[in-house]
Order: structure tokens, then sequence, then C-alpha cells
């Protein structure tokens, strides 16, 4: 028998022996990953020279990695080699009404408030409805063209704005940065991407929802987003309606940079399949997300984290310019037997830079909610300041929340404040708003909505109503 | 068909019998008192109809309008029109007091299958009702009971109240931890509240809530049963002899 380091050497130094010109023809690479199947996706995007050796870099990098497991989540180990890194989407097994839907996601919908038309997109059925859409997307183009702002898919980008996409890809989380972005960087399948010319304001919230094949980014989702000197753009990530995936591993990269005097605010709603109530399937979300912030910019990371069977994400700000500023709001809820270990990093290396973290779990059922978050003051940074709260909501006695703050201070004139707390919700607080006529459901939603109200405010306002609501369809069954 | 009917209830704590055998029968429009020294078991009566998950009901019955309320969840109970005062209510951090009375109507017009109250009419109702009873807007931006005195929570309760429009509503020691003029607002509430479609059952320790609301009816409570009934005349009789010469 081979060893595994011998198999994986033969493996990397496997002579080429596909075909690569008849690759391009079908709409799926096999299993597995090599530079061949690397080749094999760049060749099938038309990417340009620099891509696929950025690409290349980033595997070869991967290959001296190891999945990492310091995160407080258990699951089985990966099989890299058994998954698939590029296929068209398969146009026969998309269901053709929402008869052929699952009916639990219907119901979901439906308490969602969402339109018929839209639940039909949503639930990937081939209809006019992605008619509609367009039109939509089109006309809101428009609008920001004229403002010169660029809002469009990576690899549209890489293809029309080369210089900005090859000026700053990798440049706030290299592709070694870690095993699942350097994974990410090899294989990245699509995603958004955004900028903001100097001193203009993006006058709509920006939704990735409403670009076109947003939904259908794939498993290694790519965002870029450069917000250049006095400009602002609010950024809304995913939607709150369930979204199903036959990939269980989802393993994005979010970089931002937000230049001299600028700001940007990034809000996300996720609410990836998080498997059945025994804990069987789900998505595992291992996510990369950092911004980098220039002289007096500010980068504010609102989240609210519902779905997944596996959460490993954390949102964080390099603060290097003098007066910058990072904040991070996260709602993170694990019901049944989900698993999170989420927070930021706020890493400190301008002068008077300050940092807010906010940040709510909520665990019920058989679940496990982890807050992990680093503050890390340079010696550089000269009057740095952070203000962390970090509270836990446990419902029933079967789950688990914890909280793992990292502080380090290289400056005397640094001041971090950190407080923590943990709650339960109380049967008397229960009774006291069902004797009001609440159902126990509602009852639920509403006190758990009251323990995020501080992070819920920082959601635009139509994401809050449907993240509220969110919360509450999520909670259903966790009490009794 | 009489309003609300309690036979033969019997209620306990854990392994621990507190009520034991409460009859008791309430019409439209009455206001009954229930007077008894600690412990007699009348925070338990007012839970038991409530419906607090702690209290299990070992026999006996409740019927209210006709229906069966120990067949009902605590909020079914609420929206079929019994409403607790509590005594010492609890605080919702984070959960404004106006949403939540919203989010309250709107499950009881759920239940009752009419059309929700659009903001302007929610509006209007919450402040008409606030204006009455001194709860001023700051109050009702605060979250549920966190931040309020004793005073301002009984207050609150109240008004609670006197915006959903039950129709039997069970006041626990409305009384206990306020000052006259705070007693006076309570019980101003109280009686504007007062028609023949509405009843009361107020729990007190003293008579002095009596002197703002004069009931048809006062129950002596003691050692889970009410052991004495009669009109306003016991109360007089209680604060000249105490409870010795019921036991």
């Amino acid at each position: 028998m081979k060893t595994e380091k011998e198999k994986l050497s033969d493996f990397v130094e496997e002579p080429y022996k596909y075909g690569f010109e008849t690759k391009i023809e079908s709409d799926m690479a096999p299993k597995g990953l090599s530079e061949d199947i690397i080749r094999f996706i760049s060749a099938k995007k038309n990417e340009p020279e620099w891509l696929l050796a950025f690409r290349l870099k980033a595997y070869k990098h991967w290959l001296t990695l190891k999945e990492p497991h310091w995160g407080k989540l258990s699951y089985q180990p990966i099989d890299y080699q058994s998954l698939y890194y590029y296929a068209a989407p398969k146009k026969n097994e998309t269901p053709k009404s929402l008869d052929e839907v699952d009916p639990e996601i219907l119901k979901t919908y439906e308490k969602l408030g969402i339109p018929l038309k839209e639940q039909e997109a949503l639930a990937g059925v081939a209809v006019d409805a992605i008619f509609d859409s367009v039109s939509v997307a089109t006309t809101y183009k428009a609008h920001l063209k004229e403002k010169g702002i660029i809002f469009c898919s990576i690899s549209e980008a890489v293809r029309d704005y080369p210089e900005l996409v090859q000026k700053y890809l990798g440049s706030v989380v290299p592709p070694t940065d870690n095993f699942f972005a350097a994974l990410n960087s090899a294989v990245f399948s699509d995603g958004s991407f955004v900028y903001i010319p100097k001193g203009v304001r993006c006058p709509v919230e920006l939704s990735s929802y409403f670009r076109i094949n947003a939904r259908n980014s794939g498993q290694f989702e790519r965002t870029l987003i450069i917000a250049d000197e006095e400009s602002y753009v609010s950024y809304l990530e995913g939607c709150t309606a369930p979204q199903r995936d036959e990939n269980q591993l989802h393993a994005a990269i979010v970089e931002i940079i937000v230049h001299d005097d600028a700001e940007v605010k990034y809000s996300t709603v996720q609410n990836w399949y998080p498997g059945d109530k025994d804990g069987k399937g789900g998505i595992y979300n291992l996510v990369t997300k950092r911004g980098l912030c220039h002289r007096n910019a500010k980068l504010s990371w609102t989240q609210v984290e519902t779905g997944s069977a596996i959460t490993w994400k954390y949102p964080s700000c390099i603060l290097k310019g003098d007066n910058s500023v990072g904040e991070f709001y996260s709602v993170a809820l694990t019901n049944n037997y989900q698993q999170a270990d989420t927070g930021t990093k706020m890493i400190h290396i301008g002068k008077n830079t300050s940092s807010t973290i906010i940040s709510k779990g909520i665990s019920a059922g058989y679940s496990n909610n982890t807050y992990r978050g680093l503050v890390q003051i340079a010696p550089s940074a000269t009057n740095a300041k952070n203000v962390s709260k970090c509270d836990s909501l446990l419902i029933g006695d079967k789950c688990g929340a914890h909280t793992i703050p990292v502080m380090k201070c290289a400056n005397t004139s640094g001041v971090i404040e950190h407080e923590a707390t943990t709650s339960k919700i109380s049967e008397e607080q229960l009774f006291y708003a069902e004797a009001r006529g609440l159902n126990q459901e509602e009852a639920v939603g509403l006190i758990v909505n009251g323990f995020c109200r501080e992070v819920m405010q920082k959601l635009p306002m139509e994401f809050a109503i449907e993240a509220q609501r969110l919360i509450g369809i999520q909670l259903e069954g966790s009490i009794g | 068909m009489s309003f609300l009917e309690i036979k033969g209830l019997h209620a306990s704590v854990g392994e621990k019998e507190i009520l034991k055998g409460v009859d008791l029968t309430v019409n439209a429009g009455e206001v009954h008192v229930i007077m008894g020294p600690n412990g007699s078991g009348k925070s338990t009566l007012s839970n038991v109809i409530a419906g607090h998950p702690a209290y299990h009901v070992t026999s006996g019955s409740i019927f209210f309008k006709g229906k069966d309320l120990l067949a009902m969840t605590p909020d079914e109970r609420a929206n079929t029109g019994v409403f607790l005062a509590f005594q010492t209510p609890t605080e919702l951090p984070g959960v404004g007091t106006a949403l939540f009375l919203k989010t309250a109507l709107n499950a009881k017009k759920k239940f009752l299958g009419e059309k929700p109250l659009d903001a302007v009419q929610f509006m209007k109702r919450l402040k008409t009702r606030a204006q009455a009873l001194g709860v001023t807007d700051e109050m009702l931006k605060r979250a549920v009971n966190v931040g309020f005195s004793g005073g301002e929570k009984k207050r609150m309760e109240t008004f609670q109240m006197a915006f959903l429009e039950p129709d039997f509503c069970i006041l626990d020691e409305m009384d206990s931890g306020l000052d006259i003029d705070a007693l006076k607002t309570v019980g101003d509430g109280i009686n504007v509240l007062r028609e023949p479609h509405r009843s009361f059952l107020m729990i007190t320790h003293f008579q002095r809530l009596l002197e703002y609301v004069v009931p048809d009816y006062i129950h002596i409570m003691i050692d889970g049963k009410i052991v004495r009934s009669g009109d306003k005349t016991l109360a007089e009789q209680l604060e000249e002899r105490g409870y010795e010469e019921f036991k």
C-alpha cells in the first residue's frame, strides 16, 4: 500500500494524460481535482493566462495544506477527490413545476411571503420567471452604469475589466491564506464583482440576488468589492428563502478593499439547507471573508446565519489606515444538529483605529454554537479601541454555546472592552407572551428577535423584516 | 350558561397539592374578589385559569363561555378572552412594548378570523388607551417591562388589559407595592373597563384597592378552598378580625 503522501505526490506529478481539447466539449469535468481539471475550468471560462497561473499556484499550495480542524465542529472528513469541480447546470434535473418541489420548502416560501413567480425561480423551476428578473436586472444595471458603478459577475469582470481584477484579486485574501481559501482560489466558479468609482455614493443597495445567475454561482463563490476613495456602497448577499444545493461543500471567498474615506456595508443572510432534524445532509459552509481598510475607511459586516449544517466563517477587518473603523454585527442561530463556529478578526494596524463587535448566538435543539474572535492591536496602532459584546441564548438543555474571544494588545495605549453573557429563554417569559395570545412559536420568535435586536437594526430595512420572520421559522418546533 | 364556571378544581405544583377543590361561578359584568392569607392558593388559581405550565390540574373543570378552558393552550385561552394581569410581570429584553401589543392583538384577530389592524388604526388605538392610563410614548418605546418601576409595571399591565379588551380579567395582586396615586390610576383603569359583558377576578391581600374598585362578591380562600363568600362587607369584617375565624 502506498502512503497518502506517496499517492498525493503520484497524483501531483502524474503526467498530463487526458486530451485537454476533447474535455472542453463536455459539460462536466470528471470527479476529483487535478491540474487538468483546473485547466479545464479555466478554458471553459475562456480565462486569460494570468488567471490560470493564479489558479494553478493556489492549487499547488493547497496540496501542501491540511484541512483545518481547530473549529468546534465535528464532521466526517471531506473527500476532495470525490467532488465535481465543474459542471454546467443540469437541465433535465430541474423541476418542471412547483408540484415537483419538496412541499416542506414550499411551506417555508409561503411563510416568508415570497411571490409565486419568485418561488419558482428559487426552486430552480425553468420558467418565465427568469425573464422577469432579466428585465429588472437590466434596468438596474443601466442605472448603475450612469454613475460609473460596475456590478457584474466575476467572470464578466475578468473579461471586461481585467486590470482591476488582476490588481485586487487575492490582495486581501491571498491564495495561501488557508486551506479553503487556497481551494477556492484554485477552482472558484463564479461570483460578484463590484467597483464603486471615486466619490460615488451607490444610490441603491446592491444585491447579489438581483444579479442574473447569482443563484447558480456554484459551490466556490468568489466576491470582490472595491470601493474607491470617498465612495459608499451597501451590499447584500444571499436571501432569506431557503436554498438547496446538491453540492454539500461550499467554500467561498469575499474580498473587500475600502480605500481612503470610503465606506462599505456588507450584509448577509445565510440560509443554506441545514440538514434534516436528525442532522442528515446539509451544507458545509466554509467561508473566508475579509476586508482591508485604508485611511478613514469604514467596513461593517452584518450577518444573519441561520442555515448550513456546518458554518465556519470569520468576516474580518484589517484596519491598516489611520482612523479606520471596523464593525461586526452577527446573529448566528443553530437548531437541531447544526454547528456554527463563527466570529471575526479585527486587526488594528493604523493609529486611532476602532472596532466594534456585537455577536448574538442562539442555540436550540442539539446544536453547537461558538463565537470565536480575535482582536489584535499591533505596536503601530496607537490609541486603538475595541468594544466587544458577545451574548448567547440557549433554548432547551441539549444544546451548547461557547465564547472564545482572543485579545492581543501590543500597544500600551490600546483599549479593549469585552462583555459576554449567556441566558436562557425562561418558562416565565414564554408564559407571559402566551398569556397575551401569542402561540409558542410566535412567542419564541419574538423573544429571540428581541435578543438580536441590536444586530437586526443594522440590516437594511426590508432585509431586516425578512430576517426576523426567518428566525421565527427556523426555530419552529424547538420548544416542546 | 355561566360566564365562568369552576367546579371541584384540584391543582398541584410538582407533588404538592395547592388547590383542593375550588368552586366558583362568575357571571357576565360581575367583579369578584378573592382574599386570603399567603400561600392559600390565590395566585395558583389565577395561573391555573390562564394555563401556566408549572401547575397541573388533577381534577375538576373550568368552563368559560361554554368552552372547556382546560383543554386549551394558554394562547387559545387568551384569545378566547381570558387576561391575566401578572403579579410580577416578566421582562422581555429587546422586545418593544408597541410591537409586543401589536403582535398580541393581531394574534387575537387572527384567532377570531378578523382582519389585522393596519399601522394607523393600531397607533390610534394604542395612543388613546395609553393616554387614559398615563402611559407615555417613551414607555411604549421601551422593551416590555424592562427598566420599569414596580408602579409602572402595574400600570402597563392595566394598560395592556385596556388595549386588548378581554372579557375576563384576572388581576393578581395589582395593588401590591403601589402608592396611593398609582393605586388610584390602576383603580380608575379598571373601573373604565367595567361593562356588562366583562367580568373581573381580583386577587388581593388588602382592602384598600376595594375602596377604588367596588366588588360584587368577595370570596375568602384558605388552604386551597373557598371557605366563605359574601358581598363587600366581608372585606370589612376581615379587616377587623383577620383570617383566623375563617379557618
